[in-house]
C-alpha cells in the first residue's frame, strides 16, 4: 500500500506579533494553526473549507515546505517538511489564487517555460506541455501576449497551468478560483477533475471558501476554522449528519427589534443564521425535526414579522459548516473583516 | 511514491538543473531589455552626460590627455555599478513582493541558480549599456587604446565582474533581511562610492589608505587595472600592479561568493522559521 500523500500529525503554527520596532518584545502570539491531524490517500481530490483566516493557507506553506511548523509533524510524498523539504519540493507544487508571479514582460509562453526549467523540464517537452495545457484551458490563443497584458482571470488561468506543468505528485492549489468569472471557474474545475483522472497516482489540495466548489470537486473534504479541523468526510457523509435535521429558509419583512438570540433560544432550534437586506431578512434554520418549525412561525409573527417565502430545502455543506461553527462563513468573514 | 521525482518525464537533476535554472532566471532580464528600450535615455543619454561634463572640466584645468579615456571607461563602468547596486541588490525583495520568491524557494531547483540567474541577466543586459557608452564616449571623444594583452584585459574586466556581481548577490540577501533600511544605507553610500572608487579619475590621486579602503569595492581595482592596461599611460596612474589587483579581485570575489550563498541560505532559514518572507508581514 502506498504512503499517504499528505499525512500531518498534531500539527500546529503560531506566529509571534511583533510590537513596533523599538518594541522589540513579542507582544502577542496568534494560533494558526492547532492539532491539524489530517491523512490525504494518493489520488485523491481533498478540500479544505474554510473562511479566511481559518489557517488554511497557513496549512499549505507548511505543506509546501514554506513555513516550519510550531508543533507536530507533516510528511509530504512520504517525506518529513522539516527534515527533508529537498525531496518533497520536485514532487509538489503550489498555485494561489490571485497570485501575480511571473514577469509582466514575458509571454504566457515564456513565463511558463521558465518556472518549468526551475524544475528540471527538459525545454521541448515542457514546450509541449505547455501548449497542451494551454489549449485545455482556453488560453492557447493567447500564448504570445505579455502577460502584464492579460486580465486577473486569464492571468490566473496561467499560474493554474504553471502548477500543472511540472506533473508533481502532490499539487496543492490555494483559493484557484478566487477572482474568476463563473464560467472561467468552471473550466478550471474541469481541469482539475481531468488532471487527476487521468493518473491513479496523483493528489490534489485544494482549500477554498466557495462551498459549491468543494461540494462538486472533492472527494474528502475537510472544514477548518480558527486553525482547527472540525470535520473531515465526504460531502455526502458530512451532509448525512444534518440528514435527520429539518432546514428551512425563511424570508420575511424587517425583523421588528426581534433578536437573532431569541429565535436561537426556541426549543428545538439547533442554529439561525441571519442576512438582512433591504426591506427584508433571509434567515437559514437548522431544526431538530419539521415540527419545530411551527414555534418559528408563532415567534415570528407575535413580533409583527411577515412572512414572504419559506422554503425546506436538502442539507448543503454551507449547513454543516453553520452547525459545526454556530456562525456562517458569510459571518465570520465578515466579523474578521470589521476587528 | 518515494522513488519517483514525480509523476511523469525526465527531469533534470544535479548540475543540469543547476544551469537550466541560471539561464531561465537571466532570461526575462535579458529579453525585457528588448522589449522596454526607455533604458537606451535613462542608462545611456544620462551617464554620457556626465562622461562630458568631466571631459570638459578636466580639458577646461587642463589634466593628462589619457584622463578623457579614463572618464570614457568609467562611465562605462558606473552602469555596472549602478546596475548591482539599485537593481541587483533590491531584486530578491521585489521578488518576494511580485510572489516570486515563494516559488523560487518551493522550487527544487537551488536559490543560489536563481541568484546567479539575475546576475547574469544583469551582466549582460548591462554589458550592451557599457558598450554602447564606451563606443559613443571614444568615438565623440577621439579616445585611443592601446592594449598590449586583450586576453589580460579581459580576464580583468571577467574577474571584477564576477567580485561585483558577488558582492550584488550578497547584497541581494541583505536587502531583503533589513528592507527599507538597506535602501536607506545604498542611498547614503552611492555618492562617496562613486567619488572614491575612481570612477571619474585614477585612485592613485587619493591618499593609500582611502584608495585601499576603496578597493573593497571589486570596481575601484578592476577599473584601475582596466586602465593600465588599455592606455598608453600604463602603470604611470596605476594603483597596484593589474596582478596585485587580479589576485585581490580574486580573493574578493570567493569571499563575496561564498558570503552569498552563507547569507542566503541563512536568510531562507529564517523565511520558514518565521514566515517572514514569505508571508505578509504580521
Amino acid at each position: 500500500m502506498p504512503p499517504n500523500a499528505v499525512e500531518t500529525d498534531a500539527l500546529g503554527r503560531i506566529y509571534k506579533i511583533r510590537g513596533v520596532k523599538k518594541e522589540k518584545a513579542i507582544r502577542k502570539e496568534l494560533v494558526a494553526l492547532a492539532d491539524v491531524d489530517l491523512k490525504i490517500e494518493q489520488g485523491e481530490l481533498f478540500g479544505l473549507l474554510g473562511p479566511n483566516g481559518a489557517g488554511k493557507t497557513t496549512l499549505i506553506k507548511i505543506l509546501t515546505t514554506l513555513l516550519a511548523p510550531t508543533s507536530g509533524s507533516a510528511r509530504v510524498a512520504g517525506f518529513d517538511v522539516s527534515k527533508s523539504p529537498q525531496l518533497i519540493r520536485p514532487r509538489i507544487n503550489m498555485v494561489s489564487g490571485g497570485e501575480s508571479s511571473g514577469y509582466g514582460l514575458l509571454t504566457v509562453r515564456e513565463n511558463l517555460w521558465m518556472f518549468s526549467q526551475f524544475y528540471g523540464v527538459p525545454s521541448k517537452e515542457a514546450y509541449d506541455r505547455i501548449d497542451e495545457l494551454l489549449k485545455r484551458i482556453g488560453l492557447f490563443d493567447r500564448r504570445h501576449t505579455k502577460s502584464s497584458d492579460l486580465s486577473t482571470g486569464l492571468r490566473q488561468k496561467m499560474n493554474i497551468v504553471r502548477g500543472f506543468m511540472t506533473d508533481p505528485q502532490v499539487l496543492f492549489l490555494d483559493e484557484p478560483t478566487l477572482g474568476l468569472d463563473v464560467g472561467a471557474s468552471r473550466e478550471v474545475r474541469g481541469m482539475i477533475r481531468q488532471w487527476l483522472d487521468e493518473n491513479g497516482s496523483r493528489t490534489l489540495l485544494l482549500t477554498t471558501h466557495y462551498m459549491v466548489e468543494a461540494d462538486e470537486l472533492c472527494d474528502r473534504v475537510a472544514i477548518i476554522n480558527q486553525g482547527r479541523v472540525l470535520a473531515c468526510d465526504t460531502p455526502s457523509a458530512l451532509k448525512q449528519r444534518l440528514q435527520k435535521d429539518a432546514l428551512f429558509e425563511i424570508e420575511t419583512s424587517p425583523l421588528n427589534g426581534l433578536s437573532v438570540t431569541k429565535l436561537e433560544t426556541q426549543p428545538g432550534v439547533r442554529t439561525v443564521t441571519c442576512q438582512e437586506e433591504d426591506g427584508s431578512a433571509r434567515l437559514s434554520f437548522i431544526l431538530k425535526e419539521e415540527a419545530v418549525l411551527a414555534v418559528v412561525i408563532n415567534t415570528l409573527t407575535a413580533a409583527g414579522v411577515k412572512i414572504m417565502r419559506l422554503t425546506k430545502h436538502e442539507p448543503t455543506l454551507e449547513d454543516v459548516f453553520v452547525e459545526l461553527v454556530g456562525h456562517s462563513m458569510a459571518d465570520i468573514e465578515r466579523s474578521t473583516k470589521n476587528e | 511514491m518515494n522513488n519517483q521525482p514525480a509523476a511523469g518525464g525526465k527531469k533534470y537533476t544535479g548540475w543540469r538543473l543547476f544551469w537550466h535554472s541560471v539561464i531561465a532566471r537571466s532570461y526575462p532580464r535579458i529579453i525585457g531589455q528588448q522589449r522596454d528600450t526607455s533604458w537606451m535615455l535613462f542608462d545611456v543619454v544620462m551617464p554620457l552626460g556626465s562622461v562630458i561634463a568631466y571631459v570638459m572640466v578636466y580639458r577646461a584645468l587642463k589634466a593628462p590627455v589619457e584622463y578623457v579615456g579614463f572618464v570614457v571607461m568609467g562611465g562605462a563602468m558606473t552602469a555596472f555599478w549602478m546596475n548591482v547596486l539599485w537593481s541587483m541588490s533590491s531584486q530578491l525583495y521585489w521578488e518576494k513582493e511580485q510572489g516570486n520568491l515563494a516559488l523560487y524557494i518551493m522550487a527544487p531547483n537551488s536559490m543560489m541558480s536563481i541568484l546567479l540567474g539575475m546576475a547574469l541577466g544583469g551582466l549582460v543586459a548591462t554589458l550592451l549599456r557599457a558598450v554602447v557608452i564606451i563606443l559613443l564616449g571614444s568615438l565623440i571623444f577621439g579616445v585611443q587604446y592601446v592594449v598590449a594583452s586583450p586576453f589580460e584585459l579581459f580576464g580583468v574586466f571577467a574577474i571584477a565582474m564576477v567580485a561585483l556581481y558577488g558582492m550584488g548577490m550578497m547584497f541581494a540577501s541583505a536587502f531583503l533581511l533589513f528592507g527599507r533600511e538597506a535602501w536607506a544605507i545604498s542611498d547614503m553610500v552611492t555618492e562617496p562610492v562613486n567619488l572614491v572608487s575612481g570612477l571619474y579619475f585614477p585612485i592613485k590621486s587619493l591618499p593609500f589608505w582611502i584608495a585601499a579602503a576603496a578597493s573593497i569595492i571589486p570596481l575601484t581595482l578592476g577599473l584601475d587595472a582596466m586602465r593600465q592596461l588599455a592606455f598608453s599611460s600604463g602603470f604611470k596612474f596605476g594603483f597596484l600592479t593589474p596582478q596585485v589587483e587580479i589576485l585581490i579581485l580574486s580573493v574578493l570575489s570567493v569571499i563575496f561568493l561564498v558570503g552569498a550563498k552563507y547569507l542566503l541560505d541563512y536568510t531562507e532559514k529564517l523565511a520558514i522559521r518565521e514566515g517572514r518572507l514569505t508571508e505578509a508581514r504580521r
